[in-house]
């Protein structure tokens, strides 16, 4: 499957936080598929496969809305914030096995005026990873949350290894950077020093505010075909050379975990950099998903950029900016751009393989990686190309 | 004043583990095919496949594993209960448990220091494992 599949669209929505979007989630899922559709020079009826996300719009809402009057392909993937990142290896697969020509994937929501995790998470226990798990587990011990979930993991590396606080400050900073060249950014004018990030209030020790991702309302799409396809399109084909996705064991609780840092990266990543022939140390660039800044270093040190325990160190003097060796998340990330659930790190990656990047572009940037992360560990990655 | 905060659903195996917590046993499910301890309940055995277990009496002994502390609730039924603390406690048989302590401030928490189960009956139905210090 190699190089078989491309990606040959993609579109945002503008992201905003106050006062909303005032668009639905089906507008705003509409909004940027159009745009992808328009960005590869394909109109909705041309579409025959649909990736919908888990929340918030159906391939049948969709495809009734695009005119896509011939869908023969449609399915969901179950893994939160990695399914964007997931869907990649299975829209290749679905293209290049003749099971639908152009396959759609959107993702997005109202998720700072309508979906504030705390608030769903009150409301509906079946939209937590694990459901009655948790339900019966974590809940009457005030687990609730995603940080906190993932704020015990962070505790236990930093005791094991020594990561400190200031090394997660530097992944925060480094997407905050970023996001300065970025018109879209949540937090573009909203520089932010390591002095800043370590006086921002903890929410979960030991994560602060700033360790956080941002809640955004907006929505990401993209179009992916066979590279054959691609080549009579709009736009420069970005190549799929490796992309797999894969759940821990178990998936459904996250503490029971014989190795306890063991995500879906850990068994994704030698699989997806076997099929791209590519090893990290060939990468230009990394938008790897950052709902929190550890989540950073963990699927650093899973996809073998380091070793097990060095996350912290990698990221210090500026390695992750842009002009160091790997410039991580050059749109600002989750932290600091959007929360698409990671459609924006799979944009992002098609627009500096496209070398559409602008002011934030990574010179002559030929490959790169992107990476998902959802739910209990889930995770995904794609090696793409141009 | 009535228990405000989220209670597990007894059905299945859970009302089986929060039935021997309200006895103030903690037990844990043990594969009697290869010996192996599990937590959370399961139907079969991950290690060795095997479909037969006990519920077996833990030690009630573990050390801190790692615990976060909730400075921002970020559930309604724990927005009056914050600061609080979260952790996870590595058992004696080898399974690891969310749960509370009852006797020591999150300052004073310290990464592999042994603990001992107590139980809290939260309500008449349901009783919650939780933990303090030991010896
Ligand atoms: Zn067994």
């Amino acid at each position: 499957m190699k190089d078989r599949a491309c990606i040959v669209g993609i579109g945002e929505t503008k992201y905003v936080r106050k006062p909303g979007s005032g668009m639905t989630g089906v507008q705003l899922h509409l909004q940027a598929a159009t745009r992808a559709l328009e960005d590869a020079g394909l109109t909705g009826r041309q579409i025959d496969g649909i990736i919908p996300s888990p929340y918030v719009a159906t391939a049948e809402q969709l495809a009734a809305n695009l005119g896509a009057a011939t869908l023969r392909f449609a399915t969901t993937v179950h893994m939160g914030g990695a399914s964007p990142c997931a869907a990649l290896p299975i829209a290749a697969a679905a293209v290049t096995q003749g099971i639908a020509d152009y396959v759609l994937v959107p993702t997005g929501w109202n998720g700072f005026s309508t979906a504030r995790a705390r608030n769903v998470v009150a409301t509906d226990v079946k939209s937590l990873p694990g459901a009655t798990i948790a339900r019966d587990y974590y809940l009457p011990f005030g687990l609730t949350a995603p940080p906190q979930w993932y704020a015990l993991i962070a505790r236990r590396h930093m005791h094991e290894y020594g990561t400190t606080a200031e090394q997660l400050g530097c992944v925060a900073v480094a997407m905050r950077k970023h996001a300065q060249l970025n018109d879209n950014a949540i937090m573009r004018g909203k520089p932010m020093t390591i002095e800043d990030y370590m006086m921002s209030p903890m929410i979960t020790s030991p994560y602060r505010l700033f360790d956080c991702c941002v809640e955004t309302d907006g929505a990401a799409a993209m179009v992916v075909t066979t590279a054959e396809r691609a080549r009579d399109l709009r736009k420069t084909p970005i190549y799929i050379s490796g992309a797999a996705a894969a759940q821990p064991h178990p998936a459904d609780e996250i503490f029971n975990r014989k190795d306890i840092y063991e995500a879906g990266m850990t068994i994704a990543a030698p699989r997806a950099f076997a099929m791209a022939d590519a090893t990290p140390a060939d990468m230009d660039f990394a938008e790897i998903y950052d709902c929190f800044t550890f989540e950073v270093l963990q699927q650093l040190e899973e996809t073998g950029f380091c070793k097990r325990g060095e996350g912290g160190a990698f990221v210090e003097g500026g390695r992750i900016e842009l002009g160091g060796d790997l410039p991580v998340n050059t749109h600002g990330g989750l932290l600091s751009e959007a929360h698409t659930l990671g459609m924006n790190h799979i944009v992002e990656g098609v627009r500096q393989l496209r070398h559409e990047a602008g002011a934030r572009q990574v010179k002559d940037a030929q490959i790169g990686l992107v990476t998902g992360w959802g739910d209990f560990g889930d995770g995904a990655l794609a090696i793409l190309r141009r | 004043m009535s228990y405000t905060k989220p209670l597990p659903t007894l059905a299945g195996h859970t009302e089986d583990f929060y039935g021997w917590c309200k006895k103030h046993e903690l037990r844990f499910q043990q594969c009697t095919g290869c010996g192996a301890w599990r937590h959370v309940p399961r139907e079969l055995c991950a290690e060795c496949g095997s479909w037969d277990w006990e519920w077996m009496r833990s030690s009630g002994r573990g050390t801190v594993f790692t615990w976060t502390v909730a400075e921002r609730p970020l559930h309604p039924a724990f927005a009056d209960a914050a600061p609080y603390t979260p952790i996870v406690i590595a058992m004696e048989e080898g399974v690891r448990i969310v749960s509370e302590m009852v006797d020591c401030p999150h300052d004073q928490l310290v990464i592999d220091m042994p603990v001992e189960v107590v139980f809290d009956d939260v309500t008449p139905e349901i009783t919650l494992p939780k933990f303090r210090r030991a010896g």
